[in-house]
């Protein structure tokens, strides 16, 4: 019994960490699918999503406005706001002038582009990492009270709920919408999008935007799952999430979400019955293997090879 | 409507063009025709703005086109197919449909989101063209599969469709009857005499399939080693000694 209850705080805990890795890996396999090539500053715009929504917390309390779900809504609202418009920035200044020029150039621009905001974020904000209050409290407990009792903490229902509104709301957008519909259009074909008269360009704006605007999703949730932020938070959660991306097949958006799922609970597992220490070798060990036996990820199609 | 004036198209030491000139009138069929590495894809790609010719003129409706960006031309109405079908795949048959119209659907987000009148109008009237071509090609039973999984030559009618929901002026098809058995051919035969006739479409084709060409076109440019050799109707292109030379080679 107690060996179960154990098991099972493990998965809510990986579960809650692998859904906010979905939320962020959705904006690297979205962009990848368009364009074939990876956002680095995608990172870094989750990173200011949560400086964002600490900012507008921080400011409604000054204020003197305390109602949680306003707070949360506003805090939220801001965050997209700030990182989306970093998402389509940087698409315009590191991809845009470069696109359709050698593979390793628009690499290089982002990675510029990641260091830019990472240093930017040093001088406005300071290097140290601030706390980040924690609005949601409390949860509930199950089992017997002398023994080992499972946890599951209001802030992981919160997670949980917010990430699957977002996935849901993803899901019917790329399938019903218009520019969804555009979306997939350019990602399998960009030349003939262009030709039937699709402005490929604005869909890919929206793909960077979209894609931003998530990670400001999971940039205010982890904020508060983990009480403080520094302008590094973005650096290894990005690259957790480009993991995420790449397991479940990058390129697919239901990959990304499964990729994220299946990292954070191996990582959680390795943490609760190996060593802390360890999750990280675990994580990186499993892209590795999955890229030794399936180079395409879990659900990635294999790219078919034109002529 | 369309011409071509002298053009040429040189990659680096090899003139893949030299010096072509067709047109295409209003409610005319007009084949480009010639042996395999004549430069036929290359005058296409030119006119479609796939490749910015080195010399000469095109003219479309008047005004010129050379050099301008591959979406451009299409939205002047120039819409072409390829010699490799190009389908969204992975999207449904109604769907490729759909996505062709998008610049006609012009909404913004925010009516997508509240669904107004005037979005859900305009859905309506996109997805009501969209059925018409699928019946007209015959494939309203298809219409939710994914395209991909279409036999070959239903692909190469929904790729006309597709063309034809854009509501072109001149259609450019890239040997539309490559890998088509003798009964899709003559289907699609008379297809393009319909678009010509009932939609009042302009096609320009290339075609290896000599029966094809023979039948529906009002007239014929010849080219070869990417020099004109002869143009006119198909009686004349028939009975013409250089086009006999050119293709069965010197008795």
């Amino acid at each position: 019994m107690q060996d179960l209850l154990y098991f099972i705080q493990q998965l809510i805990n990986g579960l809650t960490i692998g859904s906010t890795y979905a939320l962020i890996a959705i904006g690297y396999t979205m962009v990848y699918g368009i364009i074939g090539m990876i956002n680095f500053a995608h990172g870094e715009i989750y990173m200011i999503g949560a400086y964002t929504a600490l900012i507008a917390i921080t400011g409604l309390a000054a204020l003197g406005i305390a109602w949680l779900p306003l707070v949360l809504i506003v805090a939220l609202i801001c965050a997209m706001i700030v990182s989306s418009s970093m998402g389509w920035a940087v698409e315009r200044v590191a991809y845009r002038p470069v696109r359709g020029k050698h593979r390793l150039i628009p690499l290089i621009s982002a990675i510029g582009m990641s260091i830019f905001l990472q240093n930017y974020v040093h001088l406005a904000q300071g290097s140290r990492n601030i706390g980040f209050p924690a609005l949601i409290e409390g949860g509930f407990r199950f089992g017997a009270e002398d023994s080992f009792q499972t946890s599951i903490t209001y802030m992981q229902i919160t997670i949980f709920a917010t990430t699957l509104v977002c996935m849901t709301i993803l899901s019917l957008f790329i399938s019903r919408s218009r520019i969804g519909r555009a979306c997939r259009a350019v990602s399998q074909d960009l030349g003939m999008a262009n030709l039937l008269g699709i402005d490929t360009n604005r869909i890919i704006s929206a793909t960077f935007v979209i894609g931003a605007a998530l990670a400001a999703v999971a940039g205010l949730l982890l904020g508060m799952y983990y009480g403080s932020i520094d302008p590094l938070f973005g650096f290894i959660a990005g690259l957790k999430a480009f993991t995420a991306a790449v397991l479940g097949g990058i390129g697919s958006i239901p990959g990304a979400m499964l990729g994220g799922l299946i990292l954070g609970v191996a990582e959680s597992m390795t943490s609760g019955y190996l060593s802390g220490e360890y999750k990280d070798v675990v994580s990186f060990g499993l892209l590795i293997l999955i890229l030794l036996f399936k180079p395409t990820g879990l659900l990635g199609k294999p790219e078919v090879e034109k002529i | 409507m369309l011409e071509v004036q002298n053009l040429s198209m040189r990659f680096g030491g090899l003139l893949a063009v030299d010096q072509v000139s067709l047109d295409v009138q209003e409610h005319e069929i007009v084949a480009i025709i010639g042996p395999n590495g004549a430069g036929k894809t290359t005058v296409f790609n030119c006119m479609s703005g796939f490749y910015k010719p080195t010399g000469g003129k095109i003219l479309f409706e008047g005004k010129e086109i050379q050099g301008k960006p591959d979406y451009k031309i299409s939205r002047l109405g120039l819409v072409r197919t390829f010699q490799h079908v190009r389908l969204f795949s992975r999207m449904t048959v109604v769907e490729n449909l759909l996505v062709a119209q998008h610049r006609h659907l012009n909404t913004n987000l925010l009516s997508g989101i509240l669904k107004t009148p005037n979005y859900r109008e305009k859905e309506q009237k996109s997805l009501d063209r969209a059925a018409y071509w699928l019946d007209r090609v015959g494939l309203m039973d298809m219409a939710n599969r994914d395209a991909g999984n279409l036999a070959y030559g239903q692909q190469r009618r929904l790729e006309i469709a597709r063309c034809m929901v854009t509501e072109p002026k001149l259609l450019m098809l890239d040997e539309p009857a490559a890998g088509l058995n003798p009964a899709e051919t003559k289907d699609l035969n008379q297809l393009i005499i319909s678009l010509k006739e009932d939609y009042n479409v302009s096609v320009v084709l290339i075609e290896h399939d000599m029966s094809l060409v023979m039948d529906i076109s009002d007239r014929i440019n010849v080219i070869n080693q990417g020099r004109p050799l002869a143009s006119g109707t198909p009686d004349e292109i028939r009975r013409n000694d250089d086009v006999i030379k050119a293709y069965l080679g010197e008795a």
